[in-house]
């Protein structure tokens, strides 16, 4: 289902294709084999096996009743993506992409990631279907990540950790680039999220939009309404736009997107690109860009590497343009606050990413009070983050 | 009306050569030593002038020029450093553009971007990521300005495309020599003949090749086919290594020396 102005790849003003035309080629390879793909029984078929004998879709919905009493008592449903195989929905997503890698004949995917969680995924996904898989990863995180980097290497993946800039997400995009443009007949860039050239902010959403579907589903059978309102985290805003797409078309439904404030927005030091950027140019798609005057990228901030970001995938700048979708800043703290919550109310670790969501769950609750239901993606699980969580709370180790 | 920069190409095909053009960031490696570098250029010999426009996200390009550009922008280079580096090598009268990424272009503004091109003597712009389906107001920019719009082009542009490029292209089509980022490498692509020869069955417009070329013997091989050889990494990377920066202009006008004989020797 297209709601949206998706001509040409753009949504509205944003996405559209900033590239090198050396990569033109690839994209409308892979263009044409998703467009393909997504009519294609046998590799729905195929996609929807893997889903159920591996992933473990449909994934669950719960009910987080003492974490609503601090909700305003709101019924608080959380789609439990944290219990897909590899612990995070990124795993939606490079399923489909290496299926389609395959149908393309390539034989190597190369991966950005920042918290690791898409690294782990791609690692997976490649291990799965006999691909190699090289993983570009800002040495900032590896050292912020270093169990994710071992899983990776656990599962026969290169970690090649970046140098270059502020060694971070963005920076390992970077490398991901050149490596694809060098080595783009033989190798498929398995983006991990809703930003990037055309059609990858198309492609990932659609390969994430089931979890948007399976919840809208799971909400009307357990309450016999639409939600109140739907709530996910944004770094690129792919487990946003896989829960939110499905709604976009119930205009009684709130789309919520939490970024990350870092230690406030006010304080420069944050990752809230929507909240706190202006629209510009930043890995081959027009959004919004923490960028200074010169248009140069800003470097962003946050405690959760996941949402560690200057750029945010174009649909979300264009949801939010239109006012079909609000997003809110969630700081560091207030995050680590909901994470603590979660662990303590629910028996629930989740990802510190998936845990600004939850600290607009709070905020949203107390604002419209018992009467909500608020869905909220859960989008990973917390055990990459338990050395961060342990030193922010002063547990040692 | 004709830029400079056509202008240069007419008289190096009467010539019978090709034309070097040489490529140095803005604020490289300080504000002032970039101008000194241009100077360089000029004393050495070469046709015509790329200034980068040093980006936080450069894609396109290698380790050699990605520490340039951190080099710059660290020193707080922006778009008025620019528009005085590409002043200063037009009024020593040697043809002149501007090469950047497009998000600083879309910041500046993208009529003001090439009304200052043009009031500062340049001949045009080098857009490595500007795809022709987002140009459309780059395009009556440039047309306004009279400058000249360069795309690059590659090994792996479709021949259904290629002749949608080129026709965009003003001044020169910039072959992109293989598939891959700027830098410094033992030999020139085997492949760059054969994307200039594909080129030219789409447009009446020069052919300059970069990536890779850092050598008189590069450079002559190159202008054997082609109508201006680019070359970047190879005057940044003297530079570097120089002990200072005195030195690194010796060596980059000897560079720039030898490479403007090259492309004297190669037909």
């Amino acid at each position: 289902m297209t709601t949206l102005d998706e001509i040409a790849g753009h949504f509205g003003q944003y996405g559209g294709r900033f590239v090198p035309e050396a990569l033109i080629g690839a994209l409308e390879e892979l263009d044409a084999a998703r467009i393909k793909a997504q009519t294609d029984p046998t590799f729905i078929a195929e996609l929807a096996e893997l889903h159920r004998t591996y992933t473990g879709r449909p994934s669950i919905l719960t009910e987080a009743k003492r974490f609503a009493e601090h909700a305003g008592g709101a019924q608080i449903l959380l789609k439990r993506e944290d219990l897909n195989h590899t612990g995070s929905h990124k795993i939606n997503n490079v399923l489909g992409q290496a299926l389609l890698t395959k149908r393309m004949g390539k034989k190597r995917i190369i991966a950005e990631t920042g918290a690791g969680q898409h690294g782990v995924a791609s690692a997976t996904a490649a291990a799965l279907m006999g691909l190699e898989c090289v993983v570009y990863m800002g040495e900032e995180d590896t050292k912020r990540q270093a169990l994710n980097v071992a899983r990776m290497k656990l599962l026969g993946a290169e970690v090649i950790p970046v140098t270059s800039g502020s060694r971070t997400l963005k920076d390992a995009i970077n490398e991901a680039m050149r490596d694809w443009v060098t080595n783009v007949e033989t190798t498929h860039y398995m983006l991990g999220t809703v930003a990037g050239p055309h059609p990858f902010p198309s492609m990932v959403r659609d390969f994430h939009k089931i979890i948007g579907e399976e919840s809208r589903e799971q909400v009307l059978a357990l309450t016999g309404k639409l939600p109140t309102a739907v709530l996910a985290c944004v770094g690129g805003g792919s487990n946003a736009i896989g829960i939110f797409h499905r709604f976009i078309s119930d205009p009684e439904v709130r789309l919520i997107g939490l970024e990350a404030a870092g230690d406030g927005v006010e304080t420069g030091r944050h990752a809230a690109t929507i909240t706190g950027g202006t629209p510009g140019v930043l890995h081959g798609n027009r959004t919004y860009v923490l960028q200074d005057e010169n248009g140069q990228t800003i470097e962003s901030h946050s405690i959760s590497a996941g949402l560690d970001y200057p750029g945010v995938g174009p649909e979300h700048a264009y949801l939010h343009d239109i006012g079909r979708a609000e997003y809110r800043a969630i700081t560091d703290a207030q995050a680590m606050h909901a994470f603590a919550l979660l662990c303590k109310t629910e028996g629930i670790i989740p990802a510190i990413e998936t845990a600004h969501a939850l600290a607009g769950a709070l905020q949203i609750g107390n604002e419209l009070g018992p009467d909500a239901i608020l869905l909220i993606n859960l989008s990973g699980r917390g055990d990459k983050d338990v050395h961060t969580a342990a030193q922010y709370f002063g547990i040692p180790l | 009306m004709s830029t400079p920069l056509d202008d240069l190409f007419v008289k190096v095909r009467s010539e019978n050569r090709a034309a070097l053009i040489a490529y140095i960031p803005a604020g490289f490696p300080t504000i002032e030593g970039c101008k000194k570098v241009i100077q360089a250029f000029v004393e050495g010999g070469v046709d015509a002038i790329e200034i980068g426009f040093p980006y936080s996200d450069p894609v396109m390009d290698g380790p050699t020029i990605q520490a340039a550009a951190d080099q710059s922008l660290s020193q707080g280079t922006n778009a008025a450093d620019v528009f005085a580096a590409l002043k200063v090598a037009t009024d020593s009268g040697v043809p002149a553009v501007v090469m950047t990424y497009w998000n600083p272009i879309e910041k500046y503004g993208v009529e003001k971007f090439a009304q200052s091109i043009a009031a500062n003597g340049g001949s045009g712009v080098i857009t490595p990521d500007l795809t022709i389906e987002e140009s459309t107001g780059w395009k009556s920019a440039v047309e306004k300005n009279e400058i000249n719009p360069i795309y690059v082009v590659a090994p792996s542009t479709s021949a259904q495309r290629l002749p949608q490029v080129t026709s965009r292209c003003g001044g020169f089509v910039y072959a992109a020599s293989l598939m891959g980022v700027t830098g410094t490498r033992a030999a020139v692509s085997s492949g760059a003949p054969d994307l200039v020869a594909r080129i030219r069955e789409t447009t009446e417009l020069p052919v300059a090749v970069g990536l890779g070329v850092s050598t008189r013997e590069q450079a002559k091989g190159v202008a054997g086919y082609a109508d201006g050889v680019i070359v970047g990494s190879a005057f940044i990377k003297a530079m570097q290594d120089a002990p200072n920066e005195a030195e690194g202009l010796k060596s980059v006008k000897e560079l720039a020396q030898q490479l403007s004989l090259g492309v004297r020797e190669g037909r």
